[in-house]
């Protein structure tokens, strides 16, 4: 795994506001109710969130999220 | 660069040839995508790349594959690439006047307000795990049965208890699945030349659609002479007797609510069962893993909503070599930039799951079944978002995914646990019908259960 830590990325563009992200990591993702789309809380979360954070990437139904790795 | 630039696959099927019906004679080839669909997809991109070409009578297609073109299809939007004109089979099966499919942002509210909400699920998982507690209730020690009998008949009981209610569901038996099946075969590609030509396979259509309503009819006047019931005893059919449909709109409705989410969960569920039978080391290992996972007494509603990884790489494999919808496509409204070509409106621009799941340089030895593609670092799911596509991808995503997930786990949470499957036929002779648009397991597709002793 990369030492260097790493970023969340989400697609506003596919998002189908599921909200099943916000289960998994809710001091990560918001929402943004207006716009019915995810918003990102902590762009680069420290590495001790990265279990949850993976998971929600893994089954968020609009393959709207993803970790970039420094 | 025009249309004209794009290449067109070449014929195997002479759209003249005495075997072709008259009604779809001189109409491309539309004769060879009712015979097969499969082998036209795959050399369009053989014979022409990303982008290719073929022709449904007056219509051009286009045809994409390859993660950039994919790209642009799914991200389009509504606006420029349109769904409902795309699909003119399936009009008279929704009837007309009901709507094809919500836009994004009806799909997102509709989300949002109701049956496929997060928070619903709980409920869902414990619905489906009671229907198919009741279909294997049955059950002897061992007997066989019919993969597409069994799961077309499972998912319009789930289907229909969780979106419509269960006191609607409750008042079906299998002659509704019956029926309902006889509608999905009613999606004959001639419908690109005329959607209510008189040809048996409409003809039979039509009479399973007037036979739904008589169902919903009959329902529906039982609910007027019973009278008003408390609110928490009301499912949709109430709130929609409530506003005054008649049962023809109403039938409709429900057909289209149920649609989306019945030929594919029923065909996925059957091919899971037949790859885990073509793979018996994969069966075990999931059997295994199930074993582990209740062997405390815990709930299949609970674990359904949790990640069941051997299981769910399981599926995911089966999803992508046997993908329910083989072609996604849209309608072009406007003049269309596609990997440099410019699409004119009109033209029918599509995807295709089959396709762009087996290429090989995404997915290595695409051709195998190999559930270890899903497992890190290779997650050749996420890896190809724009080609690992068996729910389609963008916008218009499967917004029924997660749902349609959890009911696989709890379906095979069940009958895993409960029973052990054989095949009766040889393992090759399974194989879907792709004569019709929904692609449907063909028959006999007969397994053999026998009770475990746990």
């Amino acid at each position: 795994m990369s030492s260097g830590g790493f970023r969340v990325v989400a697609d506003t563009g596919i998002c189908q506001g599921h909200q099943l992200c916000q289960g998994e990591a809710p001091d990560v993702f918001g929402f943004d109710e207006d716009a019915d789309v995810v918003t990102l809380l902590e762009e680069r979360p420290d590495e001790s969130r990265r279990a949850d954070i993976t998971t929600a990437v893994k089954y968020c139904p609009a393959f709207a999220l993803s970790i970039e790795e420094d | 660069m025009t249309l004209a630039a794009i290449p067109e696959v070449s014929t195997v099927l002479d759209d003249r040839d005495p075997s072709v019906p008259e009604i779809i004679q001189g109409t491309g080839h539309l004769p060879e995508m009712r015979v097969d669909p499969i082998a036209l997809f795959h050399r369009v991109r053989e014979e022409c790349g990303d982008i290719g070409r073929f022709r449904l009578a007056d219509k051009d297609v286009v045809l994409v594959t390859g993660a950039e073109a994919n790209e642009a299809f799914f991200r389009a939007p509504e606006s420029v690439l349109d769904q409902a004109a795309a699909y003119p089979f399936m009009t008279p099966i929704f009837g007309k006047g009901v709507v094809f499919d919500a836009s994004p942002e009806e799909r997102q509210q509709m989300l949002k307000n109701q049956a496929l909400r997060g928070d619903m699920m709980r409920g869902h998982a414990q619905t489906i795990e009671a229907e198919i507690r009741r279909m294997v209730a049955g059950w002897g020690d061992e007997g066989e049965i019919d993969l597409l009998d069994f799961f077309a008949e499972l998912t319009i009981y789930t289907t229909s208890s969780c979106l419509i209610g269960k006191p609607f569901r409750d008042q079906l038996d299998s002659s509704f699945a019956e029926i309902y099946h006889r509608l999905e075969h009613g999606t004959d590609a001639i419908a690109y030349v005329d959607p209510y030509a008189d040809i048996e396979n409409f003809r039979v259509r039509d009479e399973a659609r007037e036979q739904l309503v008589a169902k919903v009819q009959a329902i529906l006047d039982a609910r007027i002479a019973r009278g008003e019931v408390a609110k928490e005893e009301r499912d949709l059919l109430d709130v929609l007797i409530a506003v005054g449909m008649d049962a023809d709109y109403i039938t409709g409705i429900f057909i289209s609510m149920m649609f989306a989410g019945h030929h594919t969960s029923s065909g996925t569920a059957s091919w899971a069962m037949i790859e885990l039978l073509r793979n018996p080391s994969v069966m075990t290992d999931v059997v295994a893993e199930l074993d582990a996972l209740y062997a405390d007494g815990s709930e299949v509603s609970f674990q359904a909503l949790r990640s069941i990884p051997v299981l769910e790489a399981a599926l995911k494999e089966t999803l992508r070599l046997h993908p329910p919808l083989v072609i996604l496509m849209r309608q072009v409204q406007e003049d269309f930039e596609l990997l440099g070509h410019t699409i004119p409106a009109g033209t029918v621009v599509a995807a295709s799951p089959r396709v762009s799941n087996r290429i090989e340089d995404d997915f290595p030895k695409a051709e195998e079944f190999d559930p270890g593609r899903y497992v890190d670092p290779r997650q050749e799911d996420l890896q190809n978002r724009w080609t690992w596509i068996p729910f389609g991808a963008g916008k218009h995503r499967c917004v029924g995914n997660a749902f349609a997930m959890m009911q696989m786990k709890a379906i095979f949470s069940v009958i895993l646990r409960d029973f052990s499957f054989e095949p009766v036929q040889d393992l090759d002779s399974y194989r879907d019908d792709v004569s019709k648009m929904v692609i449907q397991l063909a028959q006999p597709a007969k397994v053999r259960y026998r009770r475990r002793s746990r």
